[in-house]
């Protein structure tokens, strides 16, 4: 796993940020960018390259499916590996981001074994 | 109000603190709350419309959320300030999350509000429907807190 690249983490809460900053850390990551809603996010995607997008669904602004949708029909981002993690894990939810092209999927709560084998498997 | 719906919220307290913050938590035997103070300092509220609309609160003892949120973050919190607020926050989000799966399951589907958090000794918790409120206490090695559910009638 490369952990060279640049990654983009979106949440609103700052703790869900802090935890996956320490986890990704622990892996090796350290080109670490944050967003707290998706228009902030969108805007960072923008601004830079990003490699990899981790993000919440459930935020005020523009929600991490929105986030997503946006980000695949886009030219530059359209096969950025994203990984949704998120408290919103109703079948419904998981079928409306897979129908979007979530790369993969995490529900809160998590442990960081959990976020290091999803990596793992869409940064192959 | 049915009780049935109560049992998911307990089942996902225990299992969010134990996987995110490290935590034995044991529960206590559910009440019928009848007043709005807060039994802790810190509370997440949190809202839920579906099949029966509701909310839930989580209302911790400061010594209690301090060694929750450090255990989360890996270093020591000492004080009560908007990172153990937001914290509070997340873990409410989570909470309902995780209920919100098993509910599914009995086919009663929810969606959540963003949560709201309070701070304050003896602050009010305000439920957004009228109904029974029913308070789950739990308690850990570092304090206790509680679960509030309070579903329309």
């Amino acid at each position: 796993m490369d952990t060279s690249i640049k990654v983009l983490i979106v949440d609103d809460f700052a703790t869900m940020r802090r935890i996956l900053k320490n986890i990704l850390k622990q892996l090796g990551f350290k080109n670490l960018v944050e967003a707290d809603d998706g228009t902030t996010a969108w805007e960072v995607l923008e601004g830079q390259t990003i490699d990899l997008i981790i993000s919440d669904w459930n935020m005020p602004k523009m929600t991490g499916l929105e986030l997503l949708k946006k980000v695949r029909a886009s030219d530059n981002y359209k096969g950025a590996p994203f990984l949704m993690v998120t408290a919103e894990a109703q079948k419904q939810n998981v079928i409306e981001a897979v129908q979007a092209g979530v790369s993969n999927y995490v529900v809160k709560p998590f442990t960081a074994e959990a976020i290091s084998d999803k990596l793992e498997k869409i940064l192959k | 109000m049915d009780v049935k719906l109560v049992n998911p919220f307990i089942n996902a307290t225990i299992n969010v603190l134990e996987t995110m913050a490290f935590m034995n938590v044991n529960a206590g035997k559910p009440y019928l709350k009848r007043d709005n103070v807060a039994v802790g300092d810190v509370t997440g509220v949190l809202g839920l419309t579906g099949v029966a609309n509701g909310t839930i609160s989580v209302t911790f003892e400061e010594n209690c959320i301090l060694t929750i949120v450090s255990n989360m973050f890996g270093e020591t919190m000492s004080e009560l300030n908007n990172e153990i607020a937001d914290a509070v926050g997340e873990l409410t989000n989570m909470i309902s999350g995780q209920a919100r799966r098993e509910l599914e399951e009995m086919g009663k589907v929810f969606k959540a509000a963003i949560p709201s958090v309070v701070t304050g000794r003896n602050h009010s918790i305000i439920h957004y429907t009228e109904g029974p409120k029913i308070a789950i206490p739990f308690n850990t090695d570092n304090g206790d807190f509680t679960i509030e559910v309070c579903f329309e009638r």
